[in-house]
């Protein structure tokens, strides 16, 4: 959508530098192999059964999501510290940053708001 | 032509030559990917909202059918090999746009487009089926935040078939010009972007829903 | 809904004669006078030919002054409207106690609030500070244009059709009666089953795609148009408050589209997110709501705090003080922004864990606040200050913004804002640091750079006649409040039993009326300003010996902006080059690549307001078909790849040519 888009003037003509990136079957293959992985692990755990406690199932199966997260990030988005002059990883670290906000703070809050206002709660006798 | 002044430090040193403008034609950066980023990232948020709202309310079942009743992990296992290989052929379109060679890129992405056709159809199938069995988004508050999490991210994966078709007219119309390469990096991007939205998906959604 | 046998059903949806307000005689009369009011402005501009130069100069422009000069001109139409609510709710409520249930019936109030509350923020606010941050920023940073100019365009559309349709709103059907941040569960599909949530819902998410899309472009422009030599730390102030400003844009704005958007599905499609019944939890749409709603006070008021740091610096004739303290202070808030969120509701049943963690980050964020304060306090001591009327504005913030920070502070104590949360207080400290903040530093602003805008200054005495009624109109209108609020008055009644309190209704309403004063000298220095234009001319480019790039071109600039990328050295560039003695080169011109002009952003911005108006009113056939054709047209748009043009070199010297000739007559 930028002005430059017209592809006409010859100066905007930079090749592959312009697209910032470089990308390798390499990369492509060790990333597909990885989310290969870290995509059969969770879901056989899950559907043999998954571990005693259900807490630590979950534990893992989020565990291997954020290693699933960041190798789709370095092997398929190209992530790394210098794309854009550092400023793509700059922008992810701040919104990785809201989103843990969000989620946990929300979870939190909402947690915080349910058992504090439970019909247990409004019991007269607990009122000041 | 006064374009350079002159100052003299104050120590007495030799003066230094300060330029004040450009004499050449200045070109700033294209700064198309770093915006398309950037609204990706504002997307993440959109969806963390979403995950959020899934957080909460994802165990409210208000009498209605749980997670455990309504979730089948074999159909979200083969959706996820459709989506993981739809990755990896967007990923070999590229690497033939790098050498500049449209038409093995096109099929390439002619590929991509069915596998995520593949992904959408499964999906709506699910969708039809959790309605038929009266478990719409309607039913309870763990349903409508499903559906809306889920469905949000299927109407991405439309967005981007649609996106797909249009570029691939457009290579066809104008080749692999700048312009037109740039608009594929930038679904490239989108495209790994849902993936891993989707990897969210499975794991917080569907293989935690399923958990006691 | 689709296979209904009534046509008249399939084209009009819910909306039927009953829904023109054809009985209620203010809004019948409003309607006289805007029609009146259009039709004279309609004719004129066919009368003067002017539709054929605003659409190829204006409308279809991709020029970002333009596109900051339109926002502006939205900014203020919507201010008068949203002030006409304003008067309206304090004539209410300065009459209406014990029999007297004063003039507007309570549903009637209710839409007034609400509309008042999502006219000032959204459309009266937030363009006015997108249409500063378009206008100077790229000119501060020395660049051409902004990263993405059609989108630039496009944004601002989006912006107007999410104005028109609450605009709408007030002659067809009602507006929401909810209160500005629409809670259910009072704004579900139970309690409001009318259109006016509705209206809120579509008119919040048309003008947030533009928001969103302005604040990506203004970012981009930011981190990759700045002249060679300006590293980020050489920016000047309000670019940097503009780089965090658009940073919390992208940040949030997607939270509230979130938001809505289940909001909308819980009223559209039956799902139970916030609902009563099912598990739904109204309760985590305040959450969420907020978690977009905090920054959002922030997005409106760094670039206040921009505009502050560079009115104070160019008046006291000193660079500004604590340049490196004032970045830091601007990215903490920046960050400490989306960590208070709770603040807003403290009364809603957290324990005391919740509510001590984000009490106690809300009195953090005071401080970075009061850093700035400071900074700008030392950089006028000493320094040879000229009370022009952007200096005006600058020091009334500072006493008036200190006051609402600190009552601000005091509501961050929950304890204390559990006695006071939902009060008048509440209402006079909130309107206390966004009049005292924003809206000052806007004033400060448009009068700093209008001469830059329009190549003329604003007549200084009418501008103090503004600026004198709009402060002691703003401390009689909202000191009262204070002290209502203590007493324990709570927010949005339309009537009160207890006549003692009337007296202080009284002065609120008082202020008011000076604050109309205001305006209306406002409207006065426009008018006179423009009829005192030669006598007010700027020839220099640099009517008040500034410190920034913007000044080094002329005034207005051309469209260009600089016929040669400017290099800089050092902050306050333009001062730089000043004690160097900088001499504008006057040949050697250059072609400049220019975007060209495009129809598509108003034509996409159309398709959306009829999209949207027809969701509101369920006429699911005409909502097929606009969004079909949104789609289309954007479609086809992309397939235009003809955007750009070059400014041929003999254009350029013409028009440097004509400014050398002016310089010399004025010298």
């Amino acid at each position: 959508m930028s002005a430059h888009d017209g592809g006409q003037p010859a100066h905007d003509d930079h090749g592959h530098d312009d697209l910032g990136i470089h990308a390798t079957l390499k990369g492509y293959l060790t990333g597909f192999v990885l989310a290969c992985v870290l995509t059969i692990i969770p879901f056989w755990i899950v559907m043999s059964g998954g571990f005693a406690k259900s807490s630590t199932t979950a534990v893992f199966v989020l565990g291997l999501a954020a290693v699933q997260i960041v190798v789709h990030m370095i092997y398929f988005l190209h992530m790394n510290a210098k794309s854009e002059g550092g400023w793509n990883m700059l922008a992810l670290v701040f919104t990785i940053v809201l989103v843990v906000i969000t989620l946990s703070g929300s979870i939190w809050i909402m947690y915080h708001l349910n058992s504090n206002m439970m019909p247990t709660m409004m019991d007269p006798s607990n009122l000041p | 032509m006064s374009d350079i002044a002159t100052t003299m430090p104050a120590d007495g040193g030799p003066a230094q030559p300060l330029v004040f403008h450009e004499a050449q034609d200045h070109h700033p950066e294209n700064g198309t990917l770093l915006g398309f980023w950037i609204y990706l990232m504002s997307d993440c948020l959109v969806f963390a909202c979403l995950f959020a709202a899934y957080g909460v309310l994802g165990r409210e079942y208000a009498g209605g059918p749980t997670g455990k009743e309504v979730l089948e992990l074999p159909t979200v296992a083969l959706n996820t090999t459709l989506l993981l290989l739809s990755s990896i052929t967007y990923g070999f379109a590229v690497l033939e746009m790098q050498r500049d060679r449209r038409n093995p890129m096109l099929v390439w992405l002619i590929i991509t487009g069915l596998l995520g056709a593949g992904f959408l159809t499964i999906e709506l199938r699910e969708f039809a089926h959790l309605i038929s069995i009266g478990a719409g988004p309607q039913r309870s508050a763990f349903l409508s935040s499903f559906f809306t999490l889920v469905g949000t991210h299927g109407l991405h994966v439309t967005c981007g078939i649609l996106w797909l078709i249009v570029l691939m007219i457009q290579v066809l119309k104008k080749g692999l010009i700048p312009a037109n390469k740039r608009r594929l990096m930038c679904l490239s991007m989108f495209w790994h972007f849902l993936d891993v939205v989707w990897v969210g998906v499975f794991s917080f959604v569907y293989l935690m829903g399923v958990l006691p | 809904m689709l296979a209904h046998p009534d046509l008249a059903k399939l084209i009009f949806g819910r909306l039927t004669l009953e829904e023109l307000p054809l009985h209620v005689p203010i809004v019948l009369g409003t309607f006289a006078v805007v029609a009146l009011g259009a039709i004279v402005v309609l004719g004129a501009i066919t009368y003067f030919k002017l539709w054929g130069y605003l659409w190829h100069e204006w409308f279809t422009s991709i020029d970002h002054k333009k596109i900051g000069i339109m926002y502006m001109i939205l900014g203020f139409v919507m201010l008068l409207r949203g002030f006409a609510d304003a008067i309206m709710m304090r004539a209410q409520q300065a009459i209406s106690f014990g029999d007297n249930m004063g003039y507007l019936p309570p549903e009637h109030y209710d839409q007034i609030f609400t509309a008042h509350g999502v006219i000032m923020i959204f459309f009266v606010a937030m363009p006015m500070v997108t249409g500063l941050m378009n206008f100077v920023m790229p000119l501060q940073i020395g660049a051409r244009d902004v990263a993405f100019p059609f989108l630039n365009n496009f944004s601002f559309w989006m912006t107007v059709a999410g104005a028109m349709l609450v605009m709408a709103s007030l002659f067809i059907g009602e507006f929401a009666r909810t209160g500005w941040l629409a809670y259910p569960p009072l704004s579900d599909i139970v309690s409001s089953p009318d259109a006016g949530v509705d209206y809120y819902i579509w008119a919040l998410q048309i003008a947030g795609v533009g928001t969103l899309l302005s604040g990506i472009n203004l970012l981009v422009t930011i981190v990759k148009m700045r002249a060679p030599g300006m590293t980020l730390m050489k920016m000047p102030v309000f670019t940097w408050t503009a780089l965090c400003t658009n940073v919390l844009i992208v940040a949030a704005f997607p939270v509230l589209t979130a938001v809505l958007a289940l909001l909308a599905m819980d009223r559209y499609v039956g799902t139970n997110f916030f609902t009563t019944e099912l598990g739904g939890n109204a309760m985590m749409y305040v959450n969420l709501i907020w978690i977009w709603g905090h920054p959002e006070v922030y997005i409106l008021v760094l670039p206040a705090f921009g505009i502050f740091s560079e009115v104070t610096a160019t008046f006291s004739r000193k660079p500004l003080f604590g340049y490196t303290s004032m970045v830091y202070a601007t990215v903490v808030i920046t960050v400490l922004s989306y960590l208070v969120w709770l603040h807003h509701f403290f009364t809603m049943g957290s324990g005391a864990s919740v509510n001590s963690f984000f009490g106690i980050t809300t009195m953090i964020i005071s401080i970075p606040t009061g850093a700035k304060i400071f900074n700008w306090l030392f950089t006028m001591y000493r320094g040879r200050v000229e009370f022009e009327v952007p200096m005006l504005w600058t020091v009334a913030f500072m006493v008036t913004f200190v006051i609402g920070g600190m009552t601000g502070v005091l509501l961050a104590v929950p304890p204390a804002d559990f006695s006071l949360h939902n009060s008048l207080f509440l209402i006079a400290h909130f309107h206390n640091v966004i009049i005292g903040g924003v809206l000052f530093g806007l004033f400060a602003g448009i009068t700093y750079w209008f001469p830059k805008a329009f190549g003329f200054r604003l007549d200084p005495f009418w501008g103090k006649c503004a600026f004198w009624f709009w402060v002691v109109g703003f401390y009689f209108a909202f000191m009262p409040l204070y002290m209502l609020g203590l007493m324990g008055v709570t927010r949005r009644l339309s009537h009160f039993e207890d006549p003692t309190l009337q007296i202080w209704f009284l002065l609120a309403a008082f202020g008011a009326f000076l604050i109309l004063l205001g305006i209306g000298c406002m409207i006065t220095q426009f008018v006179v300003s423009f009829r005192r234009r030669e006598a007010l001319r700027d020839v220099t480019g640099d009517p008040w010996n500034g410190r920034t790039l913007e000044w080094s071109t002329s005034s207005p600039p051309p469209p260009y902006n600089f016929a040669f990328t400017p290099r800089v050295h050092d902050h306050d560039a333009w001062w730089m080059m000043k004690k160097h003695h900088y001499q504008r080169p006057l040949s050697g011109f250059l072609p400049i690549h220019m975007p060209l002009n495009t129809g598509a952003g108003i034509m996409l911005a159309g398709l959306s307001f009829v999209f949207g108006f027809a969701m509101i009113w369920y006429m699911w056939l005409i909502a097929a078909v606009s969004f079909a054709l949104l789609l289309l047209v954007a479609i086809a748009h992309t397939f235009n790849y003809h955007r750009d043009y070059y400014l041929s070199a003999d254009e350029v010297n013409r028009v440097e040519a004509s400014r050398t000739e002016l310089l010399a007559r004025h010298v």
